[in-house]
C-alpha cells in the first residue's frame, strides 16, 4: 500500500500510521471473538425483550441490579478521557500530547454504552420516548438524561475537533477512503487563520467540557442521595461518585494505554515518563477515594442510625461482604503498595494496579446499589439477588462493544494526535522554556 | 373534598390473611407462580408483614397487614421520571400502567416497599380468565403497580352518590380487605370527616403510623397496645 503514496515523503511519525494502513490477522481474530460475545449478547436481550426482565436476577427488595451498577461503572469510566484530557490541556502539560486522543475515544465509546443501560434496565423500553413526551423534571432520572446527553454531544465534538488536522493528513495521504477524510476534514488546510481558530474552538471546549463531566457523575449520585434510603441518602455521594469516576477513568485509561503500546508497538510515543506521572495521578486519586469512602462510613458508623447501621453491618460481614473487602483491597490497598513504591512502580506494576483499580471500582459501584436494596426499611425478610446469565451477558458485550469501538476506532484514526506531536516537537519546547523562563525571577536588564 | 384513610388495629387483627387473598382477587393481581414466588417475585398489593422475636420457646410473633401506605408527601411521585404515579387531590396515590416505563425508581425510592413489578408473564390458573374483576384493568408485564385503596370502588360509590345527589356517607366506600376481615380490624374513610370511625380511631391514643419521623405521612394508621 505504502508504493501508492506518491508525492509524500517518509513521515517521521510514519508509526503512528501504519494501524490505519496495515491489518494484522491477531485484529481480525481478536474482533472476530468479540464480534461473537457482541452476537451472543443481542441474543440474550431479544430473549429478554421477548420475556420481560424475569430473565434477570432481580426482584422484589432488589429492584435494580446488574444493568443500574454496570451504568453507573461505564459512565465513571467515561471520566478518564475528556476530564483527564480536559484538565491537561488546561493546566498545559506538555505531556499530555500523545493521551489525548486515546482518552478522549475512551468517553466516547463508553458513554454510549453506558447511556444505553437504563434503557436496557426499563421494563417497557418500547414507551422510551415517554421520557421526552411526559418527562418530569423534577426527577433525577431526567436530570441524568439532560447531562449525559449533554455530555456525550460535548465530549464528542471535544473528540472529533482536534481530530480535524488528523484527518485532513489522511486525505492528503489519499489512499483509503479519501471521500471520507476529504468530507470530515472539513477544508483544512493549516493555515494561520484555521489554526487560530481551531484552538479557539478547543480552548473554548475545554472550559465547557469539565462542569458538564463533573455534572453528569453527581448527577448520577443523585439518583441514589435524592432517595430517603439509608445507605443512599448521603451529602457525600455527588463528590464521592466524581472522585470515583475519575479514579476508575485513570486507571481504564492506563489499561488502554499499555495495551495499544505492546499491540501497535508505540513504545517511543507512550514513553515510561507517560505512565510514571499518570500512575502519581491513580495513586492520589487512590488515597482521595479512600478519604471519602472513609468519611462515608464512619459517619455512618459513629451515628450508629439502626436502620442506616443494619446497611453497614450487612456490607461488612453479610453476603456480599466479600465485594465490601474485595473493594478495599483493590481500591486501596493493592494500588497504594504497588504506586508508592517506586520498585514496583514500573508499566507491568502500574498495568496490575489499573486492573484491580477497575475491578474494585466496579464492585463499589455494586456495594452501593445491590445492600441498600436487600435491606428494606420495613422489617420484610432480606432480599437475595444472584445474577442470571443474561445479566453476565449484557455485562460481557458492554465490555466487548467498548473494546471493539476501540479496535475500528484505531483503524480508521490515528490514536495518538499527530500533528499535536509535530506541534509539540516545533513549538512545545520552545514555548516550554519561555514559560519557564516567566517563572523565574526577571533578570535585571543589562 | 375528601381525604381517605386506613385504620388497622393490630389488637384486633390474628394475622389470618384473608385480607390478603380477598386483595388478590380483587384487584386481578398477577399470579406468579411457584418458581418466580421463591424467586422473591410473588405480587400481593396487601402484604403481611411478619416478625419473630426472642428465642424458642418465648417467641413473640407480630402480623402486620401491609398496603401501600398512600402518603400525602409520597417519595415514589417525586421520583418518577414521566409522571406514571401521582397523588390525587383526594389523597390517593395512584399509578398510570400504560405511561409507566418500568424503570423501578419508584420501587427503589419507597421506604415501606409497597411497590411491586411484573417481572414476568402472570401464570393464571385455569378458568382465571372468567374470573377477573371486570372493573379493574389488567397489567401487562414491565410495569409497576400498587395497592389502589381499591379505587375502581370510589368511581362507583361516587356515581351512585352523585344519582341520589348526596354526599359519599361514612362506610359505603370500603376497600376489598376491609370488607373481607373476619376480625373486623381494618377501617377505612374519609379522615378530614370528623364524624368518622377513621378520624375517632386515627386519633386514638393506640394510633401510630410506621416511620413517622420520615415526614412522608402515611395515611395508613396502625393501632396497637405495643406501639410498634
Amino acid at each position: 500500500m505504502k508504493e501508492k503514496i506518491s508525492d509524500h515523503q517518509p513521515d517521521r511519525d510514519e508509526l503512528l500510521y501504519r494501524p490505519i494502513y496495515e491489518t494484522g490477522k491477531g485484529f481480525y481474530i481478536t474482533a472476530g471473538i468479540l464480534l461473537l460475545v457482541v452476537l451472543w449478547t443481542g441474543y440474550m436481550y431479544y430473549h429478554q425483550l421477548r420475556y420481560g426482565l424475569g430473565v434477570t436476577g432481580m426482584n422484589q427488595p432488589v429492584t435494580w441490579g446488574f444493568y443500574i451498577v454496570n451504568f453507573v461503572f461505564f459512565i465513571g469510566i467515561s471520566h478518564a478521557g475528556t476530564l483527564i484530557s480536559a484538565i491537561l490541556r488546561l493546566s498545559k502539560a506538555e505531556w499530555r500530547r500523545p493521551i489525548t486522543r486515546m482518552a478522549e475515544v475512551i468517553t466516547a465509546i463508553v458513554l454510549a454504552i453506558g447511556g444505553l443501560h437504563p434503557i436496557i434496565d426499563l421494563g417497557r423500553p418500547d414507551r422510551m420516548l415517554s421520557l421526552i413526551e411526559s418527562g418530569r423534571l423534577q426527577s433525577p432520572l431526567l436530570w441524568d438524561v439532560t447531562s449525559i446527553t449533554a455530555y456525550f454531544t460535548a465530549s464528542t465534538v471535544y473528540l472529533y475537533i482536534p481530530m480535524i488536522p488528523d484527518i485532513a493528513k489522511l486525505r492528503d495521504r489519499g489512499t483509503k477512503l479519501r471521500w471520507m477524510y476529504a468530507f470530515m476534514a472539513w477544508g483544512w488546510q493549516g493555515t494561520e487563520h484555521q489554526k487560530k481558530v481551531l484552538n479557539r474552538a478547543i480552548n473554548i471546549l475545554m472550559v465547557i467540557v469539565i462542569p458538564i463531566a463533573v455534572s453528569v457523575h453527581t448527577v448520577i449520585s443523585y439518583i441514589f442521595s435524592m432517595t430517603l434510603q439509608p445507605g443512599w441518602h448521603s451529602t457525600i455521594f455527588g463528590p464521592y461518585f466524581v472522585v470515583g469516576a475519575i479514579f476508575s477513568g485513570i486507571a481504564a485509561l492506563l489499561i488502554v494505554m499499555i495495551a495499544f503500546r505492546k499491540f501497535y508497538h508505540f513504545e517511543k510515543y507512550l514513553r515510561e515518563i507517560h505512565f510514571q506521572y499518570l500512575g502519581t495521578l491513580l495513586l492520589i486519586m487512590s488515597i482521595i477515594w479512600f478519604y471519602f469512602t472513609f468519611s462515608e462510613y464512619l459517619t455512618g458508623v459513629f451515628g450508629a442510625e439502626p436502620h442506616e447501621m443494619q446497611i453497614i453491618m450487612y456490607k461488612f460481614t453479610g453476603p456480599f461482604a466479600i465485594a465490601f473487602w474485595g473493594m478495599v483491597l483493590c481500591n486501596f490497598v493493592i494500588p497504594l503498595t504497588i504506586l508508592a513504591f517506586k520498585r514496583f512502580k514500573t508499566i507491568k506494576g502500574i498495568f496490575i494496579a489499573s486492573c484491580t483499580v477497575v475491578i474494585g471500582m466496579w464492585l463499589e459501584r455494586f456495594i452501593i446499589v445491590v445492600p441498600s436494596l436487600a435491606n428494606p426499611r420495613m422489617e420484610l425478610p432480606l432480599g437475595i439477588y444472584i445474577p442470571t446469565m443474561t445479566e453476565w451477558a449484557l455485562f460481557a458485550g458492554g465490555i466487548s462493544v467498548f473494546i471493539l469501538g476501540y479496535m475500528i476506532f484505531s483503524k480508521f484514526f490515528p490514536i495518538i494526535s499527530i500533528w499535536e506531536i509535530e506541534e509539540g516537537r516545533s513549538e512545545g519546547i520552545k514555548e516550554v522554556e519561555e514559560r519557564i523562563h516567566s517563572y523565574l525571577p526577571a533578570e535585571p536588564a543589562s | 373534598m375528601a381525604k381517605w384513610a386506613m385504620v388497622i388495629d393490630l389488637d384486633k387483627c390474628t394475622g389470618c390473611s384473608a385480607c390478603m387473598a380477598a386483595c388478590k382477587m380483587e384487584n386481578n393481581v398477577a399470579i406468579a407462580g411457584p418458581t418466580e414466588a421463591q424467586a422473591g417475585r410473588a405480587m400481593f398489593w396487601m402484604e403481611m408483614v411478619s416478625t419473630y422475636e426472642g428465642d424458642y420457646p418465648n417467641i413473640e410473633v407480630k402480623r402486620m397487614p401491609k398496603p401501600c401506605f398512600h402518603c400525602d408527601d409520597p417519595p415514589c411521585i417525586k421520583v418518577c421520571p414521566v409522571g406514571a404515579t401521582y397523588r390525587n387531590p383526594e389523597g390517593l396515590v395512584g399509578q398510570v400502567y400504560h405511561r409507566c416505563i418500568g424503570c423501578r425508581y419508584c420501587m427503589a425510592a419507597c421506604p415501606f416497599t409497597a411497590k411491586l413489578f411484573n417481572w414476568s408473564e402472570p401464570q393464571w390458573l385455569d378458568g382465571a380468565i372468567t374470573c377477573f374483576n371486570p372493573d379493574v384493568s389488567r397489567r401487562m408485564v414491565g410495569v409497576v403497580e400498587k395497592c389502589s385503596f381499591c379505587a375502581h370502588r370510589l368511581t362507583k360509590v361516587k356515581e351512585n352518590a352523585a344519582e341520589e345527589k348526596r354526599a359519599i356517607r361514612d362506610g359505603e366506600y370500603v376497600p376489598a380487605c376491609m370488607e373481607n376481615c373476619p376480625a373486623d380490624a381494618i377501617s377505612f374513610g374519609d379522615i378530614d370527616d370528623k364524624q368518622s370511625s377513621v378520624h375517632r380511631l386515627a386519633h386514638s391514643y393506640r394510633a401510630f403510623r410506621v416511620m413517622e419521623d420520615l415526614g412522608v405521612s402515611p395515611k395508613v394508621y396502625y393501632l396497637s397496645k405495643r406501639q410498634s
